[in-house]
């Protein structure tokens, strides 16, 4: 049985993320499938959601597209269900409470773990909030994936202590999106983490950069990167796969040699 | 600490880059709330600068033309810059300035917080960014300028439906990126603990005038008090130091735009259902996946997709009362009370108005209701008058 922790036994870990349905649900199955032979060990599957507070603009208009193109949750749970035939990697979805919360906490979950997912990361519920959906997490067998940011502070302790799967490391302020350097000191917030808990860390937001990667990669043990394979999504449209490939390819490699 | 939670509603569903800032928020704030020097800065303020308290106004004309309950107006209108806005806004510029916070940034619908926030930072001497749907700033393209004049800059937010859910959608964003010397000055009883409660304090300042001023006129509680909800600021705050007095009926007047049986309404309570958004658990109007619906009504300021979670948590004790009321409805009571007692409302307090129109004729003339006018109508003039096929612009 896949875990989440199954992305980090490999050395160090690349993470990408993608958003359902942009341009289409065919494209994102073909884009999946691409990314993991390309050497991805762990994917994000972004569930769109209409309002997506924590994205910067490249990935809110990667959700707009995705709606407008009929993608809803059902269909992304068909989508990975068909992926499980032959994708073997750890799958999580990331999306907003309300996705979750208004489909049914429970159902959500329960098809979640049906269809083969590992975890959730819910960027709109913090430690305060994680109650009512990491109990049922647990019950589900699935991570809920806790994320740390550079003005957590005191809190790194508490949240590390609790985490599971991965500790998603929100590298700086703001939304996602690329940014062309890094300044918060991720190695103070993953040893920060790592004397709570040995547990894995993964960076993302603002990366894109196969440099940025092999940097984050000295810190961390994994690194996750969405708007810059969005990008690629949203210029290429259906015939991206062989561009994102090839991106997957080249950051895998930098973060292989980020040890 | 219950995470500010009104039964299942409210809470604090936000990224974990604002944690930090909303505690630190919610610190300060239990510091000052009852601090006198602050206190007394606030009051100051709201008497001297906002022209509090503001009149609670026996309606004669309405009155004697409905047949019905004696009805006053409680004159929220008159405050500085037009709405009941500037209660709130005062309040949260001057808890920013003891946080040492020394640039605001705040959303704005019709323009009327926007309004609000922008003065405020000039009369204090804040940097102030106002993020504004790109929709509104074209409906309410007079208040873009306002801001501008009082030294605020407009952001127009294309993303989404260019409305007001966008432009918190905006500021919360902006307000990830720079948090240190910013304060977010949210302008309704909605978003993460602790700002529903905050702004329904700062708020509250209107059912307390109310109370005092009907016992003052009337030596008794009025029977009904009538105010629209959008995210429901000025209803929370006609409200609050009433819902304890349970002889008191209070009815939120929800934006039902084209009605609730079309998708162009925004008319929470009539056509939504629990949600999370926003920072908060509440109703939310959205479809069967949990998308937020594009909604809409004529009026900038009630076009939101949500409510506080106090009103949602009002709604499911029964303790207050949300009715929808149309477009058409709100521009007739908006014309009426114009004619009828020379005061042009916001479309808005319309709304307000609409309701009361129908349900005050049946009342019992030894009755009495309270119509929160949240704000003035001058907003709306050319925007009405399109409605009504005259071609102006403002």
């Amino acid at each position: 049985m896949t875990k989440t922790a199954d992305a980090f036994t490999q050395g160090k870990a690349f993470i990408p993320f993608i958003t359902c349905g942009d341009p289409d649900l065919e494209t994102t199955a073909r884009l999946v499938r691409a990314m993991a032979a390309a050497g991805a060990d762990l994917i994000e599957l972004g569930v769109p959601f209409s309002d997506p507070t924590a994205e910067g603009p490249v990935i809110q208009a990667a959700n707009e597209r995705a709606l407008r193109a009929g993608t809803t949750t059902d269909k992304i749970f068909g989508l990975v269900q068909d992926l499980r035939r032959d994708v073997t990697i750890p799958i999580v979805f990331m999306t907003y409470a309300n996705v979750v919360f208004s489909y049914g906490t429970d159902r959500f979950l329960a098809r979640s773990r049906e269809i083969g997912m590992q975890g959730l990361i819910l960027p709109d519920v913090p430690f305060e909030e994680k109650g009512e959906f990491d109990g049922k997490c647990k019950e589900y067998g699935l991570d809920l994936i806790s994320l740390i940011a550079p003005t957590s502070e005191d809190r790194i302790g508490r949240i590390a202590r609790e985490a599971s799967g991965f500790v998603y490391c929100v590298s700086s302020l703001g939304v996602t999106g690329v940014r062309s350097e890094i300044t918060t000191d991720i190695g103070k917030m993953v040893s920060l983490v790592k004397k709570e808990q040995d547990i894995p860390c993964a960076v993302g937001f603002g990366i894109s950069t196969p440099d940025q990667a092999k940097k984050m990669a000295q810190y961390a043990d994994g690194v996750i990167v969405g708007s810059a394979i969005m990008k690629l999504v949203a210029k290429y449209g259906k015939d991206a796969e062989p561009f994102v490939a090839e991106y997957v390819r080249g950051m895998k490699e930098a973060v292989r040699e980020g040890k | 600490m219950n995470n500010g939670r009104f039964g299942i509603h409210g809470g604090q569903y936000i990224p974990e880059t604002l944690m930090n800032a909303v505690i630190e928020l919610e610190q300060a704030y239990n510091r000052y709330k009852d601090d006198p020097a602050f206190n007394r800065d606030l009051t100051g303020l709201l008497n001297e600068y906002a022209g509090r308290p503001s009149r609670l106004y026996y309606a004669g004309r309405m009155t004697e033309d409905l047949g019905g309950a004696k009805v006053y107006l409680k004159r929220e209108d008159l405050n500085h810059t037009g709405a009941h806005k500037i209660n709130n806004v005062l309040g949260q510029a001057l808890l920013a300035k003891r946080m040492g916070k020394t640039r605001v940034i705040a959303e704005t619908g019709a323009g009327q917080h926007g309004v609000a926030t922008a003065t405020a930072a000039a009369l204090l001497g804040l940097e102030c960014v106002v993020y504004m749907g790109k929709e509104d700033t074209v409906r309410q393209a007079l208040n873009v300028y306002r801001m501008r004049l009082l030294g605020a800059e407009v952001h127009p937010v294309e993303s989404g439906t260019g409305t007001l859910k966008d432009a918190v959608s905006e500021t919360f964003r902006e307000w990830t990126t720079r948090i240190s010397d910013t304060h977010y000055v949210l302008g309704s009883v909605m978003g993460p603990h602790p700002f529903p409660t905050i702004v329904r304090d700062f708020q509250a300042v209107i059912s307390k005038e109310i109370k005092e001023q009907m016992l003052e006129k009337e030596g008794r509680l009025p029977d009904a008090v009538l105010a629209c909800v959008g995210g429901g600021s000025n209803a929370i705050g006609a409200f609050y130091h009433f819902l304890d007095d349970e002889s008191v009926r209070l009815i939120g007047c929800e934006a039902a735009g084209r009605g609730i049986h079309t998708f162009e309404t925004a008319a929470t309570i009539a056509t939504g259902r629990p949600g999370i958004f926003h920072g908060m658990k509440s109703y939310f109007c959205q479809d069967e996946f949990g998308q937020i619906a594009p909604v809409y009504s004529i009026s900038a300021g009630l076009d939101y997709p949500g409510i506080g979670p106090e009103h949602a948590w009002l709604h499911d004790t029964g303790r207050a009362e949300y009715v929808p009321v149309t477009d058409e409805e709100a521009v007739q009571a908006f014309e009426y009370l114009s004619r009828t007692e020379g005061i042009i409302p916001a479309v808005e307090s319309a709304h307000a108005v609409a309701h009361a129109r129908k349900i005050v004729p049946a009342m019992g003339k030894d009755k009495i209701v309270v119509i929160n006018i949240s704000g003035r109508g001058d907003k709306d003039c050319a925007a009405i008058a399109r409605y009504r096929g005259e071609n102006i612009h403002d």
